[in-house]
């Protein structure tokens, strides 16, 4: 024991030697975490990493077996679902993983938005956190496709052609995401060469960068704790924080289990393009209120194609979302700024509403 | 009556009258000004003949009725002109076979059509009657294909529509008194509407089901004689006609002089054939002839045995593979490939008009052992998911005795925090 002891002591110091944990150990010391009422919703970026993380493991092992064509893509899946082992719990866990990320994302986002966490000097994060958003909910739609079943094909023919809707530039999006003139073995390829290789390489820029901001900067306090008291002191990251994170995670892992177990990803009917869109096509949850927004607007607005206005009001929407640094002020002059909480809670209702019709509305309307 | 008749006389003497002084009309249809001007029963055939296949293609009244419609007047309707009037009888065959059997003629407006409708009209019990004993109660062209109204038999209007045929044929066998003097019954129509084949047709819209044409002939129209149904059956079920033709059956059916498909099937009144129909239970067919002790009774039961026998591991496979696949197995694969002991069914019950039991029982066979497999393989899946959910189980509580160690370490963290601090 004392042998085994001895060499490990030896194997650290000759890796310290080396790369110098010490300034590691420094940071892990240093850095800590304010305990308020508030504190809960600093998990939740650990856990959307948490999540991540599990998205790329599984990721990788679905790669093995996967194959990106639009004669082989179906097969693949079916063979790794019905043959391989544990191919269905690394397929479901990668589907359901994917969604708890997305959700997690967006809660973290509302979070970060309600409680003014944005202001200066974290606009760099809140950039970097709102394109992580995009990127995460492109990965979602690129994926979806890449089983080539027959939702998943009508479901991105739908989504590209409201692509193709935005004036000026929604052909050439259309084709240049397609590939040619409709959804086929050219999508997938370009779909899956997205997936796996353009998206991955963006994230590890963004979320490196969104890493190294937070740390560099710490987490922000909201305005009524650093004004109005309540703080509770700070919590030390290591061990501490980074404990209680162990365990928002080890929760997610079970409940990812459990959904897996229960409710393992389905692959349904190949696509087959010649075939009528099944009734009562759905986008992801993430898009739905988009797609129901889309469904509500009159044919014309003002002598624009309704279509056309709506998509156009959700770009400004993100534009908006991604600036809000820059227009809010007040939060920035370290005042309180109940409009922009007002705006925050207006999204959270919209997005919910407009979730909720869409998957209880008649879908003739 | 013979007022109006001298009144449509003195009509028509003065339309010739203005006709005549008005030379620069003379090329306009005579018959057309002078039928819808006169009204009613007379004008009726003006309204009907616009959507007339032949005013399609550009004929005219005098195409059938002969005269010259340059003419006002009745000096149009002059028999030295060739006006034939109203054609009836036999000169029905003779004013549609002009056109319509000259193949030259023909190719001129419709080259896909054939050429032979009179000759095989002259082969039917209709014609037969027609030409050799003068009965002019029987069915001429214009009975099927109504005068100033024809149309393509593709024209969901015409009454030679797959839809409509069964109506039309039953405008007169549907006609008691009609066919009284021939004594042929009156409830064809009524039967074929309730068979499979009707439903087909009018239920799920397959204009490829047979009406009274397919099997009766059209042109050439004759009652069904014994060994000739057979054939009719056989030209869409091709292989229980092979089967059949094989078979002790087919040569005894036709020794006693009954109708083969029909004896078990009936002839217009088709209904879904089920497996009841096969053994000697009530309302199976077999039984109608055969005994329990006879021969041909133990084939009756060894068959049904054998169907059922498939159909039942058919249905424990195919429920079994739905149940896994409700609880998310993946089994798209096993539920294909049981798809082959499906196809084994339908098999069997075709050959099952072979009345062979080496025969079906190969089929049979072939499709038990596809449901085995199948069914095996639900169990498999069915074995899976017990594991997964026990892997589950035992994953969950690793997970919180894991969480629970954590939460004693945050404990210990934190009291040890509160100490330092203190």
């Amino acid at each position: 024991m004392t042998r085994v002891r001895a060499w490990w002591h030896r194997s650290w110091r000759w890796l310290d030697d080396r790369i110098g944990f010490d300034a590691f150990t420094a940071v892990a010391k240093k850095k800590d975490v304010p305990v308020h009422r508030h504190t809960l919703w600093y998990y939740l970026g650990g856990m959307t990493l948490f999540l991540f993380v599990v998205q790329v493991t599984t990721g990788i092992l679905l790669l093995f077996y996967y194959r990106p064509t639009a004669e082989q893509a179906y097969e693949s899946v079916q063979f790794l679902m019905a043959e391989v082992e544990f191919g269905w719990l690394v397929r479901s866990i990668h589907s359901w993983s994917a969604n708890l990320m997305i959700f997690a994302l967006f809660i973290h986002m509302f979070s970060v938005l309600l409680l003014k966490a944005y202001r200066p000097p974290r606009e760099l994060t809140w950039y970097t956190g709102v394109g992580l958003l995009g990127l995460a909910v492109t990965f979602g739609f690129t994926g979806y496709l890449l089983p080539w079943n027959e939702l998943a094909y009508f479901a991105t023919r739908v989504g590209t052609e409201i692509m193709g809707a935005v004036p000026l530039v929604g052909d050439f999006m259309l084709r240049l995401l397609r590939g040619g003139d409709d959804v086929t073995g050219a999508t997938l390829t370009r779909f899956y060469a997205i997936h796996v290789a353009v998206l991955p390489l963006c994230a590890v820029f963004f979320l490196g960068l969104h890493l190294f901001l937070v740390q560099k900067q710490g987490m922000s306090v909201p305005l009524d704790v650093q004004q109005g008291g309540g703080s509770r002191g700070r919590m030390p990251f290591f061990p501490n924080f980074l404990l209680r994170d162990l365990v928002g995670w080890l929760v997610a892992l079970a409940v990812l289990a459990a959904l897996a177990a229960f409710f393992p990803a389905h692959l349904g009917e190949e696509a087959d393009p010649f075939a009528p869109a099944p009734a009562g096509i759905k986008p992801e949850w993430y898009f739905m209120f988009m797609f129901q927004t889309l469904k509500y607007l009159p044919a014309h607005i003002l002598g624009i194609e309704g279509e056309i206005v709506g998509i156009l009001g959700f770009g400004l929407a993100g534009v908006f979302l991604l600036l809000i640094p820059v227009l809010d002020r007040r939060s920035a002059r370290g005042e309180r700024s109940p409009l922009f909480t007002w705006i925050g809670l207006v999204m959270i209702l919209y997005v919910l509403l407009l979730t909720y019709l869409g998957y209880t509305a008649d879908p003739a309307i | 009556m013979g007022r109006q008749r001298v009144g449509i006389a003195a009509f028509i003497w003065l339309v010739g009258l203005t006709g005549a002084a008005g030379g620069a009309q003379a090329q306009e249809n005579n018959c057309v000004t002078c039928h819808s001007a006169l009204g009613g029963r007379l004008a009726a055939p003006v309204e009907a003949f616009q959507r007339d296949i032949h005013a399609e293609k550009g004929f005219g009244c005098v195409a059938c009725h002969g005269g010259d419609a340059s003419i006002a007047g009745m000096g149009g309707m002059a028999r030295e002109l060739g006006f034939v009037g109203r054609p009836r009888g036999r000169q029905v065959l003779d004013v549609c076979g002009r056109c319509h059997s000259d193949a030259d003629f023909m190719r001129r407006y419709n080259p896909s059509l054939r050429v032979d409708q009179v000759t095989e009209y002259a082969t039917s019990v209709h014609g037969r009657r027609l030409l050799e004993l003068g009965d002019t109660a029987v069915a001429t062209c214009l009975s099927c294909h109504p005068a100033h109204n024809v149309r393509p038999p593709s024209d969901p209007l015409s009454s030679v529509h797959p839809v409509n045929v069964a109506a039309t044929c039953a405008a007169c066998h549907g006609d008691a008194d009609h066919m009284k003097p021939y004594g042929i019954p009156t409830d064809q129509r009524e039967k074929y509407e309730r068979s499979v084949h009707w439903a087909a047709l009018s239920e799920q819209g397959d204009l490829s089901a047979p009406t009274c044409n397919d099997c009766h002939g059209n042109h050439g129209a004759t009652p069904p004689g014994i060994s000739w149904v057979g054939n009719v059956c056989g030209q869409c079920h091709s292989v229980m006609a092979d089967y059949y033709e094989e078979s002790r059956h087919a040569t005894t059916f036709t020794m006693l002089g009954v109708p083969g498909c029909a004896t078990c099937h009936q002839n217009h009144e088709v209904t879904r054939p089920a497996d009841d129909m096969l053994g000697l239970d009530e309302g199976a067919v077999c039984a109608r002839c055969h005994a329990p002790g006879d021969r041909g009774g133990e084939t009756a039961l060894a068959m049904r045995s054998m169907i059922d026998s498939l159909q039942a591991a058919y249905h424990a496979a195919d429920s079994l593979l739905g149940a896994a696949e409700n609880h998310g197995m993946e089994v798209s694969q096993a539920l294909f490939e049981l798809g082959g002991a499906n196809d084994a069914l339908v098999t069997a019950r075709a050959a099952v008009h072979s009345f062979d039991r080496e025969i079906v029982g190969a089929e049979v066979t072939d499709g038990l052992e596809v449901a085995v497999r199948a069914f095996a393989r639900g169990e498999d899946a069915m074995n899976e998911l017990r594991f997964r959910r026990t892997g589950l189980a035992v994953s969950v509580v690793i997970i919180l005795a894991l969480i629970a160690g954590l939460l004693l370490k945050i404990r210990e963290v934190d009291y040890r925090a509160t100490v330092t601090e203190t």
